[in-house]
């Protein structure tokens, strides 16, 4: 290799091409393509069926690809049994065995692999350090809560270093309060330990929580993988915006485009200007989104004033703690929300006309629903 | 003020709100009662009446004692070392006459005779010869010149052991014990120690029925609990038919197929396998076969539905963790499946040691098991004590084996076969 080229990290997972159908009819995932880097936290995220957990089941070796490979460290494991990938796994209900005690339960993988007794212990040992559970070592799973079952769980997935972790909607079954905690437990380990994690969730603040990147599932193909902000920010299509976070909907047309920038007439009447991310050109109908925090509410004016200023009646002013949420009717769209300060909501009363006002490039016109 | 008060109410209301959760609690226990009621009083007449009317009988030794009360009597002070005196002569002579006159004598020889072989013909002679009642202090020249047997310590003996009112000679005897003329537990003579080889052979064949149906019966349960909704419910129709065919006809059903000349010899004949019948039928073979055949389904129920519980995720989990599917099965999935399978050994296991009508028509001599013993005893000779005790036996050996079971599945429950 000469010096100073700079080569890509090679993947240590590659999807290549896969489909997968069970019925022989119906794909559930499409020609999936997917690199995933060592060292990083990928989440598959997606509606239930949309492909995520079986594309995982794939990797884990539970279910095998009607077509594609799928290389491991550059070795291709299609045909290749689960308990010789080397990878660990987290269920969605934990699969501790009952009728082993927690550090049995850490100890299996190791057991399995032949580790001599003493270090066996030692790493177990040590394990239960890090999930903070030294003193249950010999309870039984079913003595345990939820969330202590998660950590042996992410244990034992974690104590024979794999190549890689696989987690299946682990965090699924905890209250919510937990399962933020869970989160940045989880995230911390990923960072201190440096192992490639694959992710499944439903959950999309918790893919934004914990992933380096996201995979967006839908109908069994990837929308887009991307960083958390750049997703949220930048979204290639009317799926990807409305499940990455909140957001509002305006159906228009496309009247002219320049460059970056398109004008859209609404269907409820109006014109704005806004990002032309994905349109394929003048008299297509497209969907606008924007996010309730990106829209500011003007009491007086016309509608005449600055680029993205329209008529709105105000529905509904709700105090949600550290904000308040504003629900209008603007262009036809009833259910049009814009995040306020807190204490905001005063100022706003049901049936009020106002006006609404956000900058073009916070206005993205993609594919219409 | 307001403090008093409430505390004041505290103290009022403790004890009236544990008797006002009686109260309440009350109406809901003798509605359940009332519901199992008419089962309880059922199970009271049909069960536990007779087990209780079994374990009695024994141990219940009354029959000498009614028919010779006097010599019972007059044997109580004899320290059984020398012939008894006078006096018990006496008494026994009177006895016999009495009970000559009452047509009893039978029932005191029969008794007698369990313990002390050839005693009915002592007794039965006595009554004979003994017309009158012998001049006074001439009672023992007399019986001893009708029958020799009286001057003997052992005929004595064996009347002040039978007097009463219970005994444990039939316990000692179904575990080939007796007491021998001194009083001390002894083996019994070889020609009458048969039940103790009764009770082996009874546990062995039980036991290999017990293995038999486990061999059998894991790979189905394993079926029914991981085929598809569909296929396993119409599986489990095959394991549950035979429950709905009368024993006697499936019993029927081995002979008519294994007998010398039945579908199974004709056919290895026809196919020219064997060229002599095999011997299938009237044999320990025959009774293997056709015993697990008809406890096959006690076995694969309680194994099915321990299988049943067990999630797919545990041998997924690990074949993630690095374990081969043999291990994953032997290290997982196995040590899952024992409660079922104590369970399912433990029902056919007991089911198997009260056989009776199977070993009977599909057993030879050599197979018949204790159950066969006992109905022999109840309806042929009408031993009711041996019956009863041979019975005690058999229950007492069921229970030690549920006792030892219901503390193995404790243990596995408190230390875990818990689900997540």
């Amino acid at each position: 290799m000469e010096a100073g080229m700079v080569t890509p990290a090679p993947a240590l997972v590659r999807f290549s091409g896969i489909q997968k159908t069970y019925d022989g009819e119906h794909l559930v995932v499409k020609n999936l393509d997917l690199d995933i880097r060592k060292g990083e936290f990928v989440t598959l995220l997606g509606p239930s069926g949309s492909g995520k957990t079986t594309t995982l089941m794939m990797l884990a070796g539970f279910e095998v690809p009607t077509h594609g490979e799928i290389y491991l460290g550059g070795r291709p494991i299609k045909n290749m049994p689960p308990h010789k990938r080397d990878i660990g796994m987290v269920f969605q209900n934990y699969a501790l065995f009952p009728h082993l005690t927690i550090a049995e339960n850490i100890a299996f993988p190791l057991s399995v692999r032949k580790t001599s007794k003493a270090e066996a212990q030692e790493r177990v040992k040590s394990a239960l350090r890090m999930i903070k559970m030294e003193g249950l070592a010999h309870r039984r799973p079913g003595q345990l809560s939820g969330g202590q079952q998660q950590r042996v769980a992410l244990a034992r997935a974690l104590v024979f270093n794999p190549q890689l972790v696989l987690m299946d909607e682990p965090l699924g079954a905890l209250d919510k309060r937990l399962r933020e905690q869970m989160q940045l437990e989880i995230k911390q380990l990923h960072e201190k330990m440096g192992i490639t994690v694959v992710y499944v969730t439903h959950d999309q603040s918790e893919a934004l929580t914990m992933s380096d990147r996201i995979a967006v599932f839908n109908d069994g193909v990837v929308q887009q993988i991307d960083r958390p902000d750049a997703l949220y920010e930048h979204p290639v299509n009317s799926f990807v915006a409305h499940f990455i976070g909140e957001n509002n909907v305006l159906a228009g047309t496309v009247e002219t485009v320049d460059k970056d920038y398109c004008r859209v007439a609404l269907a409820g009447g109006g014109t704005v200007t806004a990002r032309a991310v994905n349109v394929s050109g003048a008299g297509a109908s497209t969907s606008l989104s924007v996010r309730p925090e990106r829209i500011a509410i003007v009491p007086g004016g016309t509608a005449s004033d600055g680029p993205n200023r329209l008529p709105a009646k105000v529905r509904n002013a709700i105090y949600l703690g550290d904000h308040a949420l504003a629900v209008l009717d603007v262009a036809g769209n009833g259910e049009f929300m814009v995040k306020l300060q807190p204490g905001a909501h005063h100022e706003l009363t049901p049936g009020e006309s106002v006006f609404i006002t956000f900058r073009p490039e916070d206005c993205l016109a993609l594919d219409p629903v | 003020m307001t403090n008093a008060l409430l505390t004041g109410a505290d103290a009022s209301t403790e004890v009236p709100l544990k008797r006002r959760l009686r109260r309440a609690e009350r109406a809901r226990q003798v509605k359940a009662l009332a519901l199992v009621a008419p089962l309880l009083v059922f199970l009271l007449f049909t069960f536990a009446g007779p087990i209780a009317g079994m374990l009695w009988r024994s141990v219940d030794d009354r029959e000498v004692r009614q028919v010779l009360p006097q010599t019972v009597a007059a044997l109580a002070d004899w320290d059984g070392k020398d012939l008894p005196d006078e006096k018990a002569f006496a008494a026994l002579a009177s006895d016999v006459l009495a009970a000559r006159a009452a047509g009893t004598i039978a029932i005191a020889a029969k008794r007698l005779n369990y313990a002390l072989n050839g005693f009915r013909t002592i007794l039965t002679s006595t009554a004979r010869n003994l017309k009158v009642a012998p001049e006074p202090g001439t009672a023992k020249e007399t019986l001893g010149k009708i029958n020799p047997a009286w001057r003997e310590r052992a005929t004595w003996t064996t009347i002040k052991d039978a007097g009463g009112p219970v005994t444990g000679f039939y316990l000692l005897a179904a575990l080939d014990l007796t007491r021998n003329a001194d009083g001390a537990i002894v083996a019994a003579a070889p020609d009458q120690a048969i039940y103790r080889g009764l009770f082996a052979r009874t546990f062995v064949i039980s036991l290999s029925v017990t293995l038999l149906c486990l061999i059998l019966g894991f790979p189905v349960a394993y079926l029914l609990a991981t085929l598809p909704p569909g296929r396993s419910n119409l599986l489990m129709i095959f394991v549950l038919l035979p429950f709905w065919t009368s024993l006697l006809v499936r019993t029927c059903a081995w002979i008519v197929l294994l007998q010398s000349k039945g579908v199974v010899n004709d056919s290895l004949h026809w196919l020219g396998i064997i060229d002599e019948p095999l011997r299938l039928i009237y044999n320990r073979f025959g009774v293997c076969v056709a015993m697990t055949h008809v406890l096959l389904p006690f076995m694969i129920l309680p194994l099915y539905s321990s299988m049943k519980a067990i999630s797919p995720a545990y041998m997924r989990a690990a074949a993630s963790l690095g374990a081969p599917p043999l291990t994953a099965f032997l290290r997982i999935y196995l040590p899952q499946t024992l409660p079922g399978v104590g369970a399912g050994s433990l029902l056919v296991f007991i089911l198997a040691l009260g056989y009776y009508i199977t070993p009977a028509l599909v057993g030879g001599a050599a197979d018949q098991m204790i159950s066969y013993f006992i109905a022999l005893y109840t309806t042929e000779t009408a031993n009711w004590g041996l019956a009863s005790a041979l019975g005690a036996v058999l229950l007492l050996a069921t229970l030690l084996l549920a006792l030892v079971y219901g503390k193995l599945v404790q243990g596995q429950q408190v230390t875990g076969g818990m689900k997540n």
